[in-house]
């Protein structure tokens, strides 16, 4: 039964992938909405498991969305989406808990067997991706704003920020590339 | 900035297509060769006999073992770069380079020898091929290093010396228009150890550089 259900969520994640990769954004934000939950239940297991406060979780989803977002060009169109996921979801959970000075075991059946039936909501403490934002250089950290926060489109945001269409393109993906630095850093 | 948020900025940078990482890492490997072809013209050059040295199977055979190593590599370390990749199923390829060795010396065993095998062994460039080797291998490394940075390796420090298998394999291919020493025992003890060398620090260096 389960296993029947994980399967079939599975093969929704790779279509909604493949549609992603050729194009379709409404495609990739469904997809993103749709791992978010079993990330966030396994991350919580992973910090209780190493006796750590739960609500640190949003850290790690935060961190492996974005890894996914900026490696997603090392998946393979012809192979599973979920194995690729759970795989750099893995690295990054077991990354944030060393950093914590715990050593934890984590295998990728943790991922792959977790059903998001009771979500786990989202702590409302701000991040560490919160927390760099302000570090960012002035345009990236306002497109990010309009974008992610005032949920602007690039087309709104170019306007308001007086600069092309094209620029706020390079500005968003710069300013999530460096995010991602500044976490590996902190 | 929470994580709908995040999710919501991540979908409208959907249109950025990052470059593949065997395209970053060929770019990067072409633009580090000049380096090391440079420091090979500078403190080496290719042996002087080399048209006649061109008709003995023992010296084409040196560049097969080293061509085949950096072939082999470049193939693994791509593949370690996805993240869900296992080194299991792919290591025989690095086989291949050794496989090569194997039947090079078994065939120079077969044939009769002007000078003694503990000769053929110790050759008369062994502090040479230990040094020219490494250091030509460093701006290739580095390349190497730079190009699977693109990628998302699980394990850093395996692919680390992947990519030094693969800049010392490219190295070794230089020096082995310079050696005189042809012997596939002399290849397999002091090629192999320059090799040993530049694959630990590759994996060393992976450690550090290959976390994504």
């Amino acid at each position: 039964m389960v296993g029947a259900r994980v399967r079939e969520r599975e093969d929704e994640w790779t279509g909604l992938m493949r549609s992603a990769m050729s194009g379709d954004d409404t495609a990739y934000h469904r997809l993103l909405k749709a791992v978010t939950p079993v990330l966030r239940a396994t991350a919580r297991r992973g910090l209780a498991r190493a006796g750590q406060p739960v609500d640190q979780s949003e850290d790690i989803v935060q961190d492996i969305l974005l890894a996914v977002h900026l490696k997603r060009h090392t998946w393979d169109a012809n192979a599973a989406f979920a194995p690729w996921l759970f795989a750099i979801a893995r690295n990054k959970l077991i990354d944030a808990l060393r950093r914590r000075g715990r050593r934890v075991f984590v295998s990728i059946d943790d991922f792959a067997e977790t059903l998001a039936d009771q979500p786990a909501a989202e702590t409302a403490s701000p991040t560490e991706v919160a927390a760099q934002l302000n570090s960012l250089p002035a345009r990236q950290r306002d497109v990010l704003q309009s974008i992610a926060v005032e949920s602007a489109s690039i087309k709104d945001t170019a306007a308001k920020l007086a600069m092309s269409e094209g620029a706020v393109r390079v500005a968003l993906h710069r300013g999530l590339a460096s995010l991602t630095a500044k976490l590996r850093e902190s | 900035m929470d994580t709908d948020q995040l999710i919501r900025s991540l979908a409208a940078d959907n249109s950025h297509r990052a470059r593949s990482v065997g395209f970053t890492l060929a770019l990067a490997l072409l633009a580090a060769a000049p380096v090391s072809i440079l420091m090979f013209f500078a403190e080496l050059g290719v042996r002087p006999d080399v048209m006649t040295a061109m008709h003995n199977p023992f010296f084409d055979l040196k560049f097969a073992v080293t061509l085949a190593l950096a072939a082999a590599a470049i193939i693994v370390s791509l593949h370690l770069s996805r993240p869900e990749a296992e080194l299991r199923g792919w290591a025989w390829l690095l086989a291949i380079p050794a496989g090569l060795l194997v039947a090079g010396i078994s065939g120079e065993m077969m044939m009769p020898q002007r000078l003694p095998m503990m000769t053929r062994l110790v050759g008369s460039n062994s502090k040479v091929c230990m040094s020219a080797i490494p250091a030509m291998s460093l701006p290739l490394l580095v390349a190497a290093l730079i190009g699977l940075r693109h990628g998302a390796p699980t394990r850093p420090a395996v692919a680390g010396a992947i990519a030094g298998m693969v800049s010392a394999g490219l190295a070794a291919t230089l020096y082995a228009s310079h050696c005189t020493d042809d012997s596939p025992l002399f290849v397999a003890t002091w090629y192999t150890l320059a090799t040993a060398l530049v694959t630990a620090i590759g994996a060393l260096a992976g450690s550090r550089v290959l976390r994504y």
